[in-house]
């Protein structure tokens, strides 16, 4: 009983998508924006480099511009924000563990760099 | 009705497609793929002892163009579904086909600049940013053209008329893949182009 119920409900949620072509759009032109920014950062943080203004901010704005943009296709293009936990947890257990492989890679070479030496003079 | 019969699915154990729960279940394992070959291209990022380094060769307003047209050909691709879903077949041939414009001016856009960064000097063989900077965007690439290479198989299905309302999902599925793609362009284009 409880099963079908979380059926019915997963089924529920699943194509309650936004009939409005409009609102695509309107997520289509913050894209734009946010993409136009990230391009403006890196034209700034170029010309600032070696200035007192530096660009010690560039990496943290541009990765939360990127974050940005990541999650609005997720949510409105691919219709997570109104597809079923289900789908939401397959999709977010998948990026946990990609940023897991990234984060531990990095500190794992970061470490071998560190303490071991560089890499062999491969080119 | 039509978007009544759009909306239709069978009954499975989850309430949802079994289609739509592969297509997520792959698009999950395709997040591990390119987790692997970002953090490769981060780990290598700066340990090139011979050039040609990245500011030697990257051109930023020919990517962000391509940037564009990705995030561009998201847009029309959604339209086209909802079009689909709702019977608009002029609509859906509309948006469908400026997605899959898009999408081939995106790959002749790293045709050409494959083919600038080698008579530049880099290679895979050329030192370690030439080898992480084309496995991973030489991957990425080969996604866009599979992803094209699908679409214009719906496309063909709705130009001979087999792409009724109820048949959405076959559409859908093929969006969802593009998004992927296009998402793992929206991480590839600050970290390697815009962060070098």
């Amino acid at each position: 009983m409880a099963h079908s119920h979380a059926a019915g409900e997963t089924a529920a949620a699943e194509h309650n998508f936004p009939e409005k072509a409009g609102e695509y759009v309107r997520i289509g032109v913050i894209l734009v924006v946010l993409t136009a920014l990230e391009v403006g950062a890196y034209e700034v943080a170029h010309r600032a480099h070696g200035t007192a203004l530096g660009a010690a901010w560039f990496v943290p704005t541009i990765l939360v511009l990127s974050a940005l943009k990541f999650a609005l296709v997720a949510l409105y293009y691919m219709h997570l924000k109104w597809d079923g936990r289900f789908l939401k947890g397959i999709f977010t257990f998948s990026l946990f563990v990609a940023a897991i492989v990234i984060l531990a890679l990095m500190v794992l070479m970061a470490y071998h760099y560190s303490f071991a030496g560089t890499l062999p003079k491969v080119g | 009705m039509a978007h009544a019969e759009a909306h239709a699915h069978p009954a499975t154990s989850t309430g949802i497609d079994n289609r739509k729960l592969a297509i997520w279940t792959f698009i999950g394992s395709e997040c591990l793929f390119f987790a692997s070959l970002i953090s490769t291209y981060l780990v290598y990022r700066g340990k090139s002892l011979v050039g040609p380094f990245p500011k030697d060769i990257f051109e930023i307003p020919l990517v962000t163009f391509g940037t564009a047209l990705l995030l561009f050909s998201s847009l029309f691709v959604v339209l086209a579904l909802n079009a689909a879903e709702q019977g608009n077949r002029g609509k859906t041939i509309l948006w469908l086909g400026l997605t899959i414009t898009c999408g081939l001016f995106f790959i002749g856009m790293q045709v050409y600049e494959f083919s600038h960064f080698f008579h530049k000097g880099l290679t895979m063989q050329g030192n370690l940013f030439g080898a992480s900077f084309y496995t991973l965007t030489g991957f990425h690439g080969t996604h866009v053209t599979i992803g094209v290479v699908w679409l214009l198989t719906v496309f063909i299905e709705l130009l001979r008329g087999k792409l009724p309302p109820a048949k959405a999902l076959n559409l859908e599925l093929a969006a969802l893949y593009w998004h992927f793609v296009d998402v793992v362009w929206i991480v590839i284009f600050p970290v390697v182009y815009l962060m070098n």
